[in-house]
């Protein structure tokens, strides 16, 4: 009866000796990887640190005038332009202006860095179905672990830092990018696929004339998704030493100042609302042609 | 035929996870419902030999299912056979390396398809230079070409347009300029013209026509469409679940029906738009009057003999020799039936 009542598990001390083990183990990984991986990552945190001073540095008009610029690169539309520029104008004017450089750097270092990554990635998961059954559930893990399980090994290797916030937000970040390049590429036309066989074009003619031209819809969706979820991830990231917006609003979480914790929260949404407009607009206007027009 | 461009030999294609081990089964005569049903296999071709002529038209005609797509699409290997040979200019397309294989399809057989399959993230100009472009020409060279099949299929001053700014009759011309564009010998086309409406269809036969007049490729169209099989057609060969049934010339067809199957086919077309006077002609010609080439189309014929003496006139081949003569009972006759 006894055998019901309780779920047959390991005793305590098993228990204990086990993480005990692991946790050693890692550490003596750590002991002897650490300083490898922290020089591996240096050109990382040297670009980071660049960028991050530049748009520091840079007087703040130009800032506007450059951000202005993007956004009409982007969207083509004055009213986005517009918004976007007085929404800059604001986040400056209530002082976050330095707060809201520093994450507007991280966030376009770790969007560069999960293109970087995860479109050949995603360009991997499509060539091969082995290679999709090997990486979907690494992504499900990566999506569905909570944040705070993956910083414990991220903090253990590299302490608290740029890098290892950088490495975090990439981790969370990454699997919309991955996913939506796998199934841009893998949703492509079988007919125009068959077209381009027939005339003989080779596999590299095939992904880079055809395939990846004909996901780029997908492919942009994926970006835009990246970039929404480093912008989520920012608090969480400066509670590892990521300096920017995330840091006042974990300052006002634990002294309960409202005012602070609101003004900030705002500022990442209107950061959110301007890179999810100007991509999409950006994404739609790239497959315009898609639809007929000017014909009867 | 000797001049053969293009021959098929015992081809078979069956589709399912080990059809080498239904083959001989297949072989021994296992019929395509039994295969689906005892082995779950589908047979998709069954011993199809077919010799195409070089220059020429060839149209291979059958329902839907009746694995026509199929067919077309082993002789740029698009499809691998389970078992048989396809020759091209006598060399075996099976054997062939990836390498000369994408030469085949680069540089000797080029394609249209019944969904045009153009890449609608590009111009028609970069459509049509597309297979040059993968042949490695430069885009200079390329888009010159180009220029002029756009030229030739009627489309002049759309190069800059989008496919989907076109009407569909228009994106076919557009696939049609893209195959010509390679200069390739073989242009297999798998229901080329059946996605576009009846006018329109008609348009375009006459275009390809008009180009075949003066290009003379050895062409393989796919077609459910009989009376596209018979204008087309220097040669039809008639599929039915995946077998051959009867291939010949249109008047051959038409005249001598393999089977049922084919004469039910056969019942509805304009006979007199397929027959031609020499195989009517038959006696004494009538000494003068008016002498009809033997290669007249019956309902051409029709209202000279009307007109003529005793409603017959006198039939001669292409060098003036007199072969016999038609009278008008027996070409309508041969109209009807």
């Amino acid at each position: 009866m006894e055998f019901f009542k309780e779920f047959p598990s390991l005793s305590r001390g098993e228990l204990a000796s086990l993480r005990r083990s692991i946790d050693g183990a890692f550490r003596d990984f750590t002991r002897s990887w650490a300083e490898t991986l922290e020089s591996f990552f240096h050109p990382l945190l040297r670009f980071l640190v660049w960028f991050e001073n530049l748009l520091l540095a840079t007087p703040w008009p130009i800032i506007l005038i450059v951000i202005g610029g993007l956004c009409y690169a982007g969207a083509r539309s004055w009213k986005i332009t517009a918004a976007s520029v007085l929404a800059f104008v604001v986040i400056g004017y209530f002082g976050m202006w330095d707060d809201t450089m520093s994450t507007l750097a991280i966030i376009s270092v770790a969007t560069f860095l999960c293109i970087a990554i995860g479109i050949p990635v995603g360009i991997l998961m499509a060539r091969s179905d082995r290679m999709q059954a090997a990486i979907t559930p690494v992504l499900d893990v990566m999506q569905t672990i909570p944040s705070f399980v993956y910083l414990i090994p991220v903090v253990m290797l590299l302490g608290i830092g740029k890098v290892p916030g950088l490495i975090a937000v990439c981790i969370y970040a990454i699997p919309p990018i991955v996913r939506l390049t796998n199934l841009g590429i893998r949703l492509v036309d079988k007919d125009i696929l068959e077209a381009a066989d027939a005339f003989g074009a080779s596999p590299r003619q095939k992904l880079w004339g055809v395939q990846v031209p004909l996901a780029l819809p997908n492919i942009f969706a994926g970006v835009n998704q990246t970039i929404m979820m480093a912008l989520a991830m920012v608090v969480i990231a400066s509670m590892i030493g990521v300096q920017g917006l995330g840091v006042p609003v974990l300052r006002a979480i634990s002294n309960q100042y409202l005012a602070l914790g609101v003004m900030n929260g705002l500022a990442i949404v209107a950061l959110a609302i301007i890179f999810d407009r100007v991509s999409q607009t950006y994404g739609k206007r790239l497959q315009a042609h898609r639809k007929g027009h000017g014909h009867d | 035929m000797t001049d053969a461009k293009v021959r098929i030999r015992n081809l078979y294609k069956i589709f399912g996870r080990a059809p080498q081990k239904v083959l001989p089964l297949v072989k021994n005569g296992l019929s395509k419902p039994d295969l689906l049903d005892q082995h779950n296999h589908v047979l998709g071709i069954q011993d199809v030999s077919l010799d195409i002529p070089e220059k020429r038209i060839q149209v291979v005609m059958g329902l839907s299912g009746s694995g026509k797509s199929t067919l077309i699409r082993h002789i740029n290997r698009l499809i691998e056979p389970t078992a048989g040979e396809i020759l091209i200019d006598g060399e075996d397309v099976l054997t062939m390396t990836d390498s000369q294989l994408q030469d085949l399809r680069r540089f000797k057989a080029s394609m249209v398809f019944q969904k045009f399959g153009l890449l609608p993230h590009r111009r028609i100009i970069e459509n049509v230079a597309y297979g040059l472009v993968v042949q490695g020409k430069s885009d200079a060279d390329a888009s010159k070409r180009a220029r002029h099949w756009i030229d030739r299929v009627g489309l002049s001053g759309y190069e800059d347009h989008y496919p989907a700014q076109l009407s569909g009759g228009m994106q076919q011309r557009v696939g049609l300029a893209r195959a010509l564009a390679t200069d390739a010998e073989i242009l297999l086309m798998d229901e080329a013209f059946s996605a576009l409406d009846p006018l329109i269809r008609y348009d375009m036969q006459s275009i390809l026509l008009e180009l075949q007049n003066e290009l003379h490729k050895t062409i393989i169209f796919i077609t459910h469409d009989l009376d596209e099989a018979l204008r087309l057609g220097d040669n039809i060969a008639i599929l039915r679940d995946g077998a051959m049934v009867q291939q010949g010339d249109a008047q051959e067809i038409v005249l001598q029906p393999a089977d049922d199957y084919i004469r039910d086919f056969i019942k509805d077309i304009n006979r007199g738009r397929v027959i031609r006077l020499g195989s009517l002609a038959s006696g004494q010609a009538p000494e003068n009057g008016t002498r009809l080439p033997a290669e007249t189309l019956l309902e051409d014929a029709l209202t000279q003999l009307v007109d003529a003496p005793d409603q017959r006139l006198a039939v001669a081949d292409k060098a003036g020799k007199v072969i016999g003569a038609v009278n008008l009972k027996d070409a309508l006759q041969a109209m009807r039936s």
